[in-house]
């Protein structure tokens, strides 16, 4: 980290160097002389993406850069100044919106972040309701100290944006008028993607935007819930379309995953999480009186998985023994992988909500579980065969020795 | 009980091969009797643990396929599917090790005991021929499972071969095969392991047991100078070759202990099969060579990048050189042992050589 924001200072001095030690940009000279070390514009623009890309103050803000009195600067032309909260979006847009002039300097990015932000929750409260606290570029962006999303340092790197959201979405304060919770950031570190993302900084896991979009921001709808979280569960978004859920779940207006996972909160899944009785999930919608089979199939999948499992932690249990006691299990460690597997597929089909699909897999994971159990268990016989037959080899050896020591004495005494 | 020569197969052999000159001429034999008269039994442990090594490798060789698609995998069978498979390659393993342990302590008690002088300066040779050749086995087997652990150390081991002046880089692809340690090695090593160097150790062999058979176990210094009553003599045949092979039982209940009990090895002695090589994978944390070849490691990881002119490993490769001559070639210059002194000088250098090894050995497994 520290190595990252030495090699940012300087490749932001480099690419300062020009106007800090040329004398046509006077900004900088100027701005350095009385602005804080730690967040004056001048001292943190070094670490600024643009500075980096061999941008200037004037560039943004406009000016005469080789004016020495700060009257000048203004008077010059194109002299822009210091954007309201309201101009900042066609502020940044009228280069991030220019797909030529962003081509010279950063092709790969996207030009569509004004139109997907005017079509954002934020983008509509700031232009149709004229909201003045809603966020705008720099809300999220920061401002002078700009980073790419690749750069640790910046805010919008995936580690720091769940932070970066809820600088705003977790202050209850400031969120007190909308009439929405704050306790988002809270949950989603809490959650099964915070830990991944926060704890374990496993840059896969989803960060806020991954659901929500990000210059697009908006809290998915009850039909674009399951696309959302498809997007990476793409089996079980599969299932799901495909059971009888489904129609159900449209009729009666539920978000489909949300409905048993949560939203921000969504904890690891456990097995316990399908049944007929509580903590599982699908007694908040199916009661024992309601006539359908819905609890007969939870049930049905519940001792499945649990049949399946219990035979799982017993093969692993016999391995581990077979294999502490140095016998070679290679093989059993393969075939137990793929126990593992047909586990983690009938977990998979549980959102097919079939019990039939998740037994098919269950009972294929049950005969290798057996197979394991079985030759592990030979494999222990054979770690104690090995040791009689130590014993047998080793008192028939000791005999002979003795013998022959009782030999070597009557010959010598002969002697 | 009546004797062995009176029996009726006794006869039979002797009256078509004449087996009695041969027991008489044995009969004759005497093995000095003296206060480091156990170490004797250390050159014929060595011929046992090799014997052991000869009959644990054919059997091996019947399911072992040299190749980088094939080698790591056979071995794996040969433990995992192979009747008893896991306790050939176990003996194979505790064999060649012990046989290196016991080559050591007959080789020091030899130097120390000053049995290399005259008129034995040629059984000392073909032992210091049989010790190099000893080595070379330890060192080709080490890559043959092709697993992790030898591959790295293979590739460091040649790479200090390939650190000799002038003729290091030909030696280097000589002994790989190529410029990185491939499948190619494992062929090179497969041939040295099991036909080059089988073949030049039984000539070797050979010759040091007729030399040993010609003139006889050495006697103490001084030995000479003592009185006749002094001078305690056992028959070879039968009493000496009886106890000899009383030690080898010993030995190998010893080994069947180990091979059953540790069949990966133990703490710094051990081989287990670990996971596949891989080029391409980064080297693991720590490489560390077989414990006989410890001291040399540790001894060039030691010393400076430059000493004075010349590369460090370089220096530590010709001062092991030049030692290994020296110590090699002791019968020749010790000229003051075979009057029935002690060569104090010689001794010295004995000890030195000998503390140096237990240093750098115990520096190598515990002092990072």
């Amino acid at each position: 980290m520290i190595r990252s924001k030495h090699l940012a200072l300087l490749l932001g001095l480099l690419a300062l160097s020009p106007l800090v030690f040329g004398q046509e940009d006077n900004c900088v000279t100027c701005h350095r002389e009385f602005e804080d070390e730690q967040t004056g514009p001048s001292h943190m623009f070094v670490r600024d993406i643009h500075a980096q890309k061999g941008l200037g103050c004037a560039d943004c803000h406009g000016g005469d850069t080789a004016a020495e009195d700060m009257e000048d600067v203004r008077r010059a032309k194109n002299y822009r100044g210091v954007p309201t909260h309201r101009q900042v979006p066609d502020f940044c847009a009228r280069c991030h919106s220019d797909p030529a002039y962003m081509h010279e300097h950063n092709p790969s990015l996207p030009t569509d972040q004004l139109d997907k932000y005017k079509s954002s929750v934020h983008g509509q409260r700031m232009f149709r309701e004229r909201d003045a606290k809603v966020a705008d570029c720099i809300s999220c962006h920061s401002v002078h100290e700009i980073g790419s999303g690749l750069m640790p340092h910046s805010s919008t790197h995936p580690l720091n944006l769940p932070q970066t959201c809820g600088k705003c979405h977790a202050d209850a304060e400031y969120m007190a008028e909308y009439g929405i919770p704050t306790t988002q950031l809270d949950d989603y570190r809490q959650s099964v993607h915070g830990i991944a993302l926060l704890e374990r900084h496993d840059l896969g896991a989803p960060a806020c935007n991954d659901c929500h979009g990000n210059h697009g921001a908006a809290p998915p709808g009850v039909t674009s819930l399951a696309a959302v979280c498809g997007n990476c569960h793409v089996l079980e978004a599969g299932l799901f379309k495909g059971s009888p859920h489904q129609e159900a779940f449209s009729q009666n207006d539920l978000p489909m995953c949300e409905s048993c996972h949560s939203n921000h909160l969504i904890v690891e899944t456990s097995d316990i999480m399908v049944g007929s009785a509580e903590p599982a999930v699908c007694v908040q919608c199916h009661e024992p009186d309601d006539g359908n089979a819905g609890l007969q199939t939870a049930m049905s999948i519940s001792t499945a998985i649990k049949e399946l499992r219990l035979a799982q932690e017993e093969a692993g249990k016999i391995l581990a023994e077979a294999g502490a006691k140095g016998m070679m299990i290679t093989d059993e460690e393969f075939l137990y992988k793929e126990v593992n597997q047909a586990l983690i597929q009938a977990r998979t089909q549980v959102h097919a909500f079939n019990a039939d699909s998740v037994m098919a897999k269950t009972t294929e994971g049950l005969t290798k579980a057996e197979t394991v159990q079985t030759n592990a268990a030979s494999l222990i016989d054979e770690y104690y065969f090995r040791r009689k037959g130590l014993g047998l080899a080793t008192v028939f050896i000791t005999i002979l020795a003795v013998a022959l020591y009782l030999k070597i004495r009557r010959l010598e005494k002969n002697q | 009980m009546p004797a062995l020569t009176d029996s009726r197969i006794y006869k039979w052999v002797d009256e078509r091969f004449k087996i009695n000159d041969l027991v008489d001429y044995l009969s004759q034999k005497g093995v000095p009797q003296h206060r480091h008269y156990i170490f004797y039994y250390f050159g014929g442990i060595s011929l046992f643990l090799f014997i052991v090594q000869v009959i644990t490798g054919i059997l091996l060789l019947m399911y072992y396929r040299p190749g980088a698609d094939t080698a790591y995998e056979s071995v794996q069978f040969i433990v995992a599917n192979v009747s008893f498979g896991w306790l050939i390659r176990a003996l194979h393993s505790w064999s060649a090790n012990l046989m290196v342990f016991a080559v050591f302590v007959h080789m020091f008690s030899v130097y120390f005991t000053s049995a290399y002088r005259k008129p034995r300066e040629l059984t000392w040779l073909t032992g210091m021929g049989l010790l190099g050749l000893a080595l070379a086995f330890g060192f080709s087997g080490y890559l043959l499972p092709w697993n992790e652990l030898a591959f790295f150390a293979t590739r460091v081991g040649t790479g200090m071969a390939g650190a000799l002046p002038v003729i290091g880089d030909d030696i280097l692809i000589v002994m790989r095969g190529g410029e990185e340690v491939t499948g190619a090695t494992i062929g090179r090593f497969f041939g040295l392991h099991v036909a080059i160097l089988p073949g030049l150790f039984t000539v070797l062999l050979a010759a040091h047991l007729v030399f040993i058979q010609r003139q006889g176990m050495s006697e103490p210094l001084g030995w000479q100078n003592t009185t006749a009553a002094g001078r305690k003599m056992e028959k070879f045949f039968p009493n000496f070759l009886l106890k000899d092979l009383l030690v080898w039982l010993i030995v190998l209940n010893v080994l069947a202990v180990l091979a059953v009990f540790f069949p990966d090895g133990i703490g710094a002695v051990h081989w287990p099969l670990g996971v596949k090589a891989d080029p391409f994978a980064p080297p693991p944390e720590v490489i560390r060579p077989e414990w006989y070849f410890m001291f040399a490691f540790q001894a060039l990881k030691l010393l400076p990048a430059h000493v004075g002119f010349v590369e460090g490993e370089l220096f530590g490769i010709m001062v092991f050189g030049l030692g290994g001559l020296v110590w090699t070639l002791v019968p020749f210059l010790d000229r003051k042992s075979h009057t029935g002194e002690i060569n104090r000088l010689f001794y010295a250098f004995g000890w030195l050589v000998l503390a140096f090894i237990l240093v750098m050995t115990v520096m190598g497994y515990f002092w990072e």
